[in-house]
């Protein structure tokens, strides 16, 4: 009995086994011939947000097209890509040239999709307003100023009556294009106070106080008296927090807000291939700290209808989409920047 | 006749089993190498590049491409150490009660709920830690509060295995030294500790490697910041919460660093454990020679 019990159960194994592969190899070439198609990409979480308004209008007009998005950071996408594990990937960062060097698909474009604003954000009991500029974050973030009551901060804030307390950095703990940003403008922007140089992760002093993605800073921020923090705006607005406006090149404090960072956008020079920083734009009304971000699609599609999907996700992701941006605290690419972005996007062969 | 087919099927049995455990053997050791060689492999840039810096400096800047373990590997045996000098005596405190001390009613849930223990997945250790550790006890981020939060997460498994190696002190021993007079505390001195010391470290040893390996619960609460100190309420940084923290944005010669960062808690790990199978070895010849 227990024989006849024991091979059923391997018969059954054997053809589960065998059966298995079987149903899985039917269903793929049925993906290319006019059923489902999937889009798989990965890459910068900055823009989570937007690829997932993006997608959900995307998917109302194309039912049988299905994009996923994967959000491990911009790093993550730029391998995945270069590795041909993904269709597209999005990065707030374009390649190095080492980098560059490995991508292994071929030629590829970048397609600008989106601009958004890293805000600093504070809690200060009493202080409602508050202006920085370079020069101030920068000893700020690099611990030369202690307290909120210090006479540089005070310089920036005529008239505003700034309380005795300690100044407490909070940061990201883990690498981010948000640090990379953040610190790419604190170059920029105060090249001979700030000392940490840039990068996804820095060398950070000690007497910081570390948080995991922009939710943890922000959680950091709005739990810790005196606290500063860098903050993407959408998660900013999420948790509620108290943000400064900051000094542009200009010479003008501007508020974090979908106009400032388009009016950061109206600022750029982009070069050929569509890179471009919006990092310390010029403009009156530029709010200083966007950062930008990209997509990235090969010049030479394998698949006709993975090819076609694309492009046409592409399409709607640089015109349609555009538009919902604002309402989650994104702002649009310019006009100018959208133009060339379609021309880049027209290029892309499908066989 | 019967007999003689059950033995060829049996026979036939013994071949297949053989095979299959050779198989399953090899496995483990083709996986493990190939770990090992292509982990040190993509080690080798930054081990080109920094040289023995790689282990004996702690500066570690992206912009810079300068990329030293030291404040790490520091900060994973530091919380590592913390989190065996709390766990272990609680361990053994709570293997001792359940197998020495407890009433039969007691020691059946007792087990059970610590076994259940060693289950809760670390991330959960880490949000609480974060929660109530950092926040509320006001730890904050440091050394100290990964190595409480590493302690709690290690004490089911040394205790489990202690209580384990601690039951099998024969029967007769224990009654032979009560028979002669000994207190409970003397009789565990002279027959439980002996019989048990090398598997007490063997399962301490087992606790100090999940110790050094965990990695999301410490990238929770060390506090991300590269720094050598004594003091524990200092925030550090381990190699595992390094890795985890930056592989998702690190460029080309960054990921040989964290892989390189990888090989080095592996090699650690490994001659931790070499020490510890040394230790025991020893301690089980000496009893012996007694």
């Amino acid at each position: 009995m227990k024989t006849r019990v024991t091979k059923t159960l391997w018969v059954i194994a054997v053809f589960a086994a065998a059966g298995l592969p079987a149903c899985g190899g039917k269903k793929d070439p049925g993906g290319g011939g006019g059923g489902t198609v999937s889009l798989n990409a990965s890459g910068a979480t900055f823009q989570k947000a937007a690829q997932e308004v993006t997608i959900e209008a995307f998917g109302k007009a194309h039912p049988n097209i299905k994009v996923n998005y994967g959000a491990g950071g911009s790093g993550k996408g730029r391998q995945d890509f270069s590795d041909q594990v993904v269709d597209f990937a999005c990065s707030d960062a374009p390649y190095k040239d080492a980098e560059k060097a490995k991508v292994k698909g071929g030629e590829f474009f970048y397609i600008p999709n989106v601009l958004g604003a890293i805000t600093v954000s504070y809690n200060v009991p009493g202080v409602d307003k508050l202006q920085l500029s370079a020069e101030t974050l920068a000893k700020i973030f690099q611990r030369e100023l202690k307290n909120w009551n210090d006479a540089a901060i005070a310089a920036d804030n005529p008239g505003v009556t700034l309380p005795d307390v300690a100044i407490v950095v909070a940061r990201r703990s883990d690498g981010s294009g948000t640090t990379e940003n953040f610190t790419k403008y604190l170059v920029l922007a105060a090249p001979d106070t700030w000392k940490l140089k840039s990068g996804s992760t820095i060398e950070w002093p000690t007497d910081t106080q570390a948080g995991n993605g922009n939710g943890g800073v922000a959680q950091l921020v709005k739990s810790t008296k005196g606290a500063i923090g860098y903050v993407d705006l959408s998660d900013a607005k999420g948790s509620k927090l108290v943000y400064a406006n900051i000094k542009n090149q200009a010479g003008k404090y501007v508020e974090p807000t979908a106009a400032g960072v388009t009016a950061a956008g109206d600022g750029i020079e982009v070069k050929d291939d569509l890179i471009f920083s919006a990092l310390n734009a010029k403009g009156d009304a530029a709010y200083p700290i966007t950062a930008q971000s990209w997509c990235m699609a090969y010049a030479k599609q394998t698949d006709k209808a993975k090819g076609a999907a694309l492009k046409s996700y592409l399409k709607f992701m640089v015109t349609d989409a555009q538009a919902l941006l604002p309402e989650i605290d994104f702002a649009p690419i310019p006009k100018s920047l959208q133009d060339k972005a379609l021309a880049q996007i027209e290029k892309i062969q499908v066989p | 006749m019967q007999l003689l087919e059950l033995r060829g099927k049996t026979q036939r049995a013994d071949t297949a089993f053989r095979w299959i455990s050779v198989g399953a053997a090899a496995v483990v050791l083709v996986v493990l190498a190939l770990v090992a060689i292509t982990m040190t492999q993509r080690s080798l840039p930054v081990l080109d590049k920094m040289g023995l810096d790689f282990f004996t400096s702690s500066r570690w800047v992206e912009a810079e491409g300068s990329y030293g373990a030291l404040s790490f590997i520091f900060g994973t045996l530091y919380t590592a150490v913390i989190a065996i000098a709390i766990a272990v005596p609680i361990s053994f405190g709570v293997a001792l009660f359940i197998t020495q001390v407890a009433p039969p009613w007691l020691k059946r849930p007792m087990v059970y709920v610590i076994d259940l223990l060693a289950v809760v997945p670390s991330v959960v250790f880490g949000l609480w830690g974060v929660l109530v550790l950092s926040q509320h006890f006001g730890l904050g981020r440091s050394f100290l509060t990964a190595g409480v939060i590493l302690a709690i997460m290690i004490t089911p498994i040394i205790t489990s295995l202690a209580r384990e190696v601690i039951e099998t002190t024969p029967t007769a021993d224990k009654e032979g030294a009560l028979a002669l007079g000994c207190t409970r505390w003397e009789m565990i001195q002279a027959t439980v500790w002996p019989h048990s010391k090398g598997g007490l470290v063997g399962a301490v040893m087992l606790g100090l490697g999940r110790a050094m390996g965990e990695t999301i619960a410490v990238a929770l609460v060390i506090g991300s910041v590269s720094q050598i100190t004594a003091n524990p309420f200092a925030a550090g940084n381990s190699m595992p919460a390094v890795i985890a923290n930056e592989w998702g944005e690190a460029d080309d010669l960054h990921k040989s660093a964290l892989i390189a960062l990888a090989v080095t808690l592996f090699v650690i790990t490994i001659l931790v454990n070499l020490v510890a199978t040394a230790i025991v070895q020893r301690s089980m010849k000496r009893s012996r020679g007694s």
